[in-house]
């Protein structure tokens, strides 16, 4: 066993704890703190397979962003749940029993697929070409018209969180 | 080099990790983080088969810049809503968000 893949099992396992920790956490600030970790722990995922674009991407927009918005609505939302409180449905046993049932089919359909044990795909010095992506992004012939909805999306997602959000009792 | 099936089965944990936050949590944000976990595992899987089947080619890499912007906006809408009903109802309890049950 290589070095690298050592590297990536340590980063793997972190990643599984901390997200079974998100899960798990008695307070809610803290899941957040573990999501966190793990989002890391998937950017560092990211490296492994020469993605370094998606790297600085998932830690600006992830941990950047989604992140401290969610800690923010914690913050927000903190008087309604007491922290003692349970935080787990009951029978929550069944829903895991249902996840196990899920990742084992999910291991088996993998498992018997012949092409999961080829080698990566063989890259140039320059790792991922990033101007080839920023090109495939802009070409009228690729993938402009996904991209200019994607962006048309999230301005309006932008524009109905802050209308949705925002407090209309007080300004009328 | 790391075999691509580690990558899938990692990602198919992280997955169903997410999908028992959103199951079994009470908390609506909590629930949006198990979400945020499996749009993660995707991407994950997304980035590995570019990097296994389809490298140097970007074309995977644009798949996962639309889950990344759809991740965002489905996080601020999530947000915003449930800010909106902590407002009304004063919890983020999903049991007793029922204004719509008949």
């Amino acid at each position: 066993m290589s070095a690298f893949q050592i590297v990536f099992l340590l980063i793997a396992l972190l990643t599984l704890f901390s997200a079974l920790m998100v899960v798990f956490a008695r307070k809610t600030i803290h899941s957040a703190f573990w999501l966190i970790l793990a989002l890391f722990g998937v950017a560092a995922t990211f490296a492994t397979l020469a993605a370094s674009f998606f790297v600085v991407i998932q830690v600006a927009v992830y941990i950047g962003a989604i992140a401290i918005l969610i800690i923010f609505t914690v913050m927000l939302t903190r008087r309604s749940m007491e922290e003692s409180g349970d935080q787990l449905l009951p029978g929550w046993g069944w829903a895991a029993l249902v996840v196990l049932i899920v990742f084992g089919g999910l291991v088996f359909m993998l498992l018997q697929w012949q092409g999961i044990f080829q080698p990566p795909q063989v890259l140039t010095a320059g790792g991922e070409n990033l101007e080839n992506l920023g090109m495939a992004l802009v070409m009228p012939d690729r993938y402009v018209i996904p991209f200019e909805v994607a962006s048309v999306l999230l301005v309006a997602a932008m524009i109905g969180a802050i209308y949705v959000a925002g407090d209309h009792k007080k300004r009328s | 080099m790391i075999p691509l099936a580690w990558y899938l089965i990692f990602s198919a944990g992280l997955f169903s990790i997410g999908l028992l936050g959103v199951l079994v949590r009470k908390n609506a944000v909590s629930i949006l983080m198990g979400v945020e976990l499996m749009l993660n595992a995707v991407n994950i899987n997304l980035l590995a088969f570019w990097r296994y089947l389809w490298a140097p080619e970007v074309d995977a890499q644009v798949f996962v810049a639309v889950v990344l912007i759809a991740a965002a906006a489905e996080a601020v809408v999530g947000l915003a809503l449930i800010i909106s009903a902590y407002r009304r109802r004063q919890t983020v309890v999903v049991d007793e968000m029922n204004l719509l049950k008949g």
